[in-house]
């Protein structure tokens, strides 16, 4: 059985021995600190990471960025379009110097500023949602693995029949039917708000499933026990035993409900239920190329490589999240 | 086995029970609270106060809402009757009322859209399945190898990418580029199976893309951590062939996750692929909800929201009594 063994040499570095370098003293690690040796090794996670702050950073300075590269998002530039086909001038739907992405067809309006101006709407709503869904599922997730019994029934069957409810339909539903100012907030404010609440809450009970599980399993531990034989309350157990070791999973979950919620908001706005225009988003992008795609793909082409590098870039972060905190990991 | 059927039937009633009154809730108390009528919604712009009133009546919107639900319920056990005193309609069981815009029973409105989600989500399930489990498998057993890499970071694109995205690259590379498939309209599987295979492929392929790349990640994670298991390694020490061990041993186990997923996904389908069919301009049941929703046609949307609820919990109940034929240790009590 020595196939094992050579399996594994290959993984670990080879031990680098240098002998100028005195011998350090050792040190402890905190798993926070393996975690981040883990992650830091890992190539591809980090360039996920990268793009990531990359994107969040276009999206806080928009503005900054359209006024330096792009036009306004919202200015027509009518003779740039064909008047005949409604497709833009120039090849590569209407790329140039000027306008890096091109041109939107029909009415011209630039299509790097909108994919920009687009970035603060898709990442609001995706951070905020997955906010919504970590508060939510994590406490009653919590809640309902820590004290079992009848809470714990209730929560699980709240959790079992909200996946049961065709969501995609739902929002679209209460979307629609939420007027367009509400408790002071006009317009895109409202509109970003329902998508964060209902998103959000559809999402908790993929959460809350994790935790609720991860909780039953810590409950029973030797230190749990410990704690309640000196007398912790159940609040303090909770809060003081049980939270910390429940901040890896949760941690991970958020990382990857976070590209979905990105992927939600743009099937919504695809479907007309997003933010109303003529605010940009990249889905209403992507329903507005369906009927000129054959003749101007790169509009097609744009906002579908925005979403999908966007998705990647959180999926890939939040995969090499998940092995670098997997404590069975090497 | 049967009191555990009945418990979990009893259970799946339970649950349509909830949907429908959160559902009718929502969509009538929202009007409310907005200030429209649905007699207005149901009758048109162009309507006096007389016929409204008559709508009323018909209705029952003149009911208080627990009332109108308790209506609505009967209708869909029992069938219904819409009296005005003059006039009498009968709706025969299952009875959801009439679409506020074509007044069409709103049952046969869903019949006539069932074949045509059914069909999507049919054939995409059989491709995704077998794509998504043997390039799994394939990649767990090759493990760290280019075919490893390339299957997974094509997996990982494919979990990436929304449908309404390679709904619009698919037919342009595959149809308007290559010119190997071609796009037609659904076309129904009784009236012509050539014609309808020919439509339903491009979709089939871009649907069932995305999902195997779920499933071929999910199985290969799955099967590197059952080959781990001291079982797979008693059973090579006891000399079975590895063939034998994969497929008997480690395969077995692996597929119970996967069961639970395909039960959630394909249920979810079933009540309607709506952005699969938006993308192909499918006349479904996905088109079908969101086309009400914009126009306002309640029962359609209680209607659909119900199938769709009760397609899911469905299919939940029949992946857990699958548990019971995979894995032999769970007991259905």
């Amino acid at each position: 059985m020595t196939a094992p063994l050579h399996d594994t040499s290959a993984e670990t570095p080879a031990p680098v021995v240098t002998a100028d370098v005195p011998a350090k003293a050792i040190e402890g690690r905190s798993p926070g600190r393996i975690a981040w040796m883990r992650l830091k090794r890992d190539k591809v996670a980090l360039t996920g990471g990268i793009v990531v702050i990359l994107l969040i950073l276009v999206a806080v300075f928009a503005p900054a960025i359209v006024s330096l590269l792009g036009h306004p998002p919202n200015e027509f530039h009518e003779d740039l379009i064909d008047p005949d086909l409604g497709t833009p001038l120039g090849s590569f739907g209407g790329i140039s110097s000027d306008f890096l992405l091109g041109v939107e067809p029909t009415n011209g309006r630039d299509v790097f500023s909108r994919i920009v101006y687009g970035a603060r709407i898709s990442l609001t709503v995706a951070f905020l949602a997955a906010f919504v869904s970590v508060v939510i599922g994590s406490l009653l997730g919590a809640l309902a693995g820590f004290l079992g019994g009848w809470v714990d029934g209730l929560i699980s069957r709240v959790m079992d029949l909200l996946l049961a409810f065709p969501q995609l339909l739902f929002t679209i539903a209460l979307v629609s039917v939420v007027p367009d100012s509400l408790w002071g907030f006009e317009g895109t404010g409202v509109r970003m708000g329902v998508l964060v609440l209902v998103i959000g809450f559809f999402g908790w009970p993929y959460i809350g499933r994790i935790v609720r599980g991860q909780t039953i399993s810590l409950r029973e531990r030797e230190y749990v026990e410990a704690a309640r034989s000196l007398g912790a309350g159940r609040g303090y157990i909770l809060i003081k035993e049980l939270l910390p070791n429940l901040v890896a999973p949760i941690l991970v979950y958020a990382t990857l409900i976070i590209p979905t919620n990105i992927l939600t908001e743009a099937a919504l706005s695809f479907l007309g239920a997003g933010v109303k225009p003529p605010t940009a988003s990249w889905g209403k992008m992507l329903s507005d190329a369906v009927p000129i795609y054959q003749d101007d793909p790169m509009y097609m082409v744009v906002p579908g490589l925005t979403i999908f590098i966007t998705v990647l870039a959180f999926n890939l972060f939040g995969d090499g999240l998940r092995d670098a905190l997997d404590p069975k990991g090497s | 086995m049967l009191v555990y059927l009945i418990r979990r039937l009893f259970n799946v009633v339970a649950t349509l029970l909830v949907v429908s009154v959160v559902t009718f809730g929502i969509f009538f108390a929202v009007p409310k609270i907005t200030g429209s009528d649905p007699a207005l919604m149901y009758a048109g712009r162009e309507t006096n106060e007389t016929a409204l009133a008559g709508i009323r009546v018909k209705m029952g919107f003149d009911k208080p809402i627990s009332e109108q639900y308790l209506i609505f319920v009967k209708g869909i056990v029992a069938g219904r009757d819409y009296n005005t005193g003059v006039d009498s309609t009968h709706c025969p069981a299952p009875c959801f009322g009439y679409s506020f815009k074509t007044e069409t029973p709103v049952w046969d409105l869903m019949l006539d859209r069932i074949p045509v989600t059914l069909s999507l989500a049919l054939g995409a399930a059989v491709i995704w399945v077998i794509a998504g489990v043997a390039t799994g498998v394939v990649s767990a057993l090759k493990r760290r190898t280019a075919i490893d890499r390339t299957v997974m970071v094509g997996a990982l694109a494919g979990v990436s990418l929304p449908i309404f995205f390679t709904g619009m690259v698919a037919p342009a590379v595959l149809v308007y580029g290559l010119g190997w498939l071609d796009v037609s309209n659904y076309r129904p599987l009784t009236e012509d199976p050539g014609a309808w295979l020919n439509s339903m492929i491009l979709p089939w392929v871009t649907l069932a893309f995305l999902f195997a790349a779920t499933y071929a990640r999910i199985t290969r994670a799955t099967m590197l951590e059952v080959l781990g298991e001291d079982y797979i390694r008693t059973a090579r020490a006891k000399g079975l062939t590895e063939r034998v061990v994969i497929r008997k041993h480690a395969l077995r186990s692996t597929l119970t996750p996967l069961v639970t997923m395909f039960g959630l996904d394909f249920g979810g389908l079933l009540g309607g692929a709506v952005l699969t069919e938006t993308t192909f301009s499918f006349q479904g049941l996905g088109t079908a909800a969101v086309a009400a929703i914009g126009a306002g046609d309640l029962p359609v949307i209680m209607g659909i929201t119900l199938l769709a609820a009760l397609f899911v919990v469905m299919a939940n109940l029949i992946v857990d009594m699958l548990y019971a034929v995979i894995d032999p240790r769970v007991r259905l009590t």
